[in-house]
């Protein structure tokens, strides 16, 4: 079954089928004259055999079999190039397709990057990071975890499609969960056709990390109904995630402590002028 | 080549940018962004749209409503309308298809898909 995907390829293929028909019509063309070259001959070699003089050999003759000869090469070399010309073809096509995947994720890899960097304010970081996780990735079911350093536990701060409460807090390397948050090595399960949600063992689990330091997990229990399985730039918008997501989060939390700190501070100075 | 103006109706920011980024590939259009149905019915009364791009699950007033009202102007009866929506299953596509939208799309969107189905519906052979 053609998909959308195919019809880009195909919309641009057609130039080259052109070509390609072009170059199947003067073959053909070659292909007519020489076969009315051999029906002349034939026609001289019967005239001549008629009148019963083999030694007869015209000019005209020797000059019709000169030009088989260089049409027959002519056709041989033209056969060639139109193979050579299919097989460079083909090597576009499946580039022009390689280039346009890579254009396209790389376009979503920049639009994730550009709006998890695009706030200082930490809702709007987490609304971005459901966002993406939703739009480029396709989860319907997920939590945003966040690591207590106090507590050493890894509690849910946003989620889809799932409530929060409905998210067990994770001691730091306890399960699938735990692990992934004291190792930083990203977990996948084997068989996502046949996975059952479980709050304590995800689909996915995705550590947020900041250079070798977890902050925190993105735990996906479900995807949407079209979306099947994980195609190559998902595990790219994974590692991204796993960065860009962490650095975003810490960013707008050390932001917004400051902001307060700062509030507090200009009360305290107020306080203090009057 | 004429200029296509297209409008494109969603709430969240990253999709806006992400559908904008692939139609910014076709040459000659001009883009306009609305944060939701209200704000998207808005601009098409401002402004004659030669597409409009609609998510379906949106605040203030969501895309199935936007696509019935925009129907019911004299305006906007044959304007292309592709809705994009979280839903793959078959009966919101139909809600969506017997409410006057052209072409469906769901989440998640892949820039070349967008790109496609816009020409095909701005530039039919």
């Amino acid at each position: 079954m053609a998909t959308d995907d195919d019809k880009g390829v195909s919309y641009n293929a057609e130039e080259f089928l052109q070509l390609f028909k072009k170059g199947a019509e003067f073959t053909q063309d070659l292909l007519k004259e020489n076969e009315r070259l051999r029906f002349r001959i034939l026609q001289v070699e019967d005239s001549l055999h008629f009148k019963g003089d083999d030694t007869i050999v015209t000019d005209e003759n020797r000059k019709l079999v000169e030009k088989i000869e260089a049409l027959e090469k002519e056709k041989t070399e033209i056969l060639e190039r139109i193979l050579q010309i299919e097989r460079e073809n083909q090597d576009f096509a499946e580039r022009y397709v390689e280039v346009e995947a890579e254009n396209n994720n790389l376009a979503n890899l920049y639009i994730a990057s550009y709006q998890l960097h695009s706030t200082l304010d930490f809702r709007e970081v987490l609304q971005i990071i459901t966002e993406i996780i939703i739009n480029l990735i396709g989860a319907e079911e997920f939590a945003i975890m966040l690591l207590d350093e106090k507590t050493n536990e890894l509690n849910a701060v946003a989620t889809e499609g799932v409530t929060r409460e409905e998210i067990p807090s994770i001691k730091m390397g306890s399960g699938i969960i735990g692990s992934v948050a004291k190792t930083g090595d990203n977990f996948f399960v084997e068989e996502m056709a046949g996975y059952t949600r479980d709050f304590l063992n995800p689909m996915v689990c995705i550590p947020l990390k900041i250079k070798e330091h977890v902050i925190g997990v993105i735990v996906i229990y479900r995807l949407l109904i079209q979306k099947k399985t994980f195609a190559p730039v998902d595990y790219e918008l994974f590692t991204l995630l796993a960065g860009h997501a962490a650095t975003a989060i810490f960013s707008s939390k050390l932001y917004s402590e400051s902001e307060r700190k700062l509030s507090t501070i200009q009360g305290f100075i107020q306080m203090l002028t009057k | 080549m004429p200029e296509y103006k297209i409008l494109i109706i969603e709430d969240s920011p990253t999709m806006r940018q992400l559908i904008a980024f692939a139609l910014k590939r076709l040459h000659g259009v001009r883009i306009v962004e609305a944060h939701d149905g209200v704000d998207g019915l808005k601009k098409l009364s401002a402004e004659k749209f030669d597409l409009i791009l609609t998510d379906i699950n949106m605040p203030v007033m969501d895309g199935l409503k936007l696509v019935s009202l925009v129907r019911s102007d004299a305006n906007y009866r044959t304007t292309p309308i592709v809705v994009i929506t979280t839903e793959g299953a078959q009966e919101d596509r139909d809600r969506a298809l017997s409410l006057g939208a052209n072409d469906y799309i769901t989440k998640p969107i892949q820039a070349n898909k967008i790109l496609d189905l816009a020409r095909s519906l701005l530039m039919p052979a």
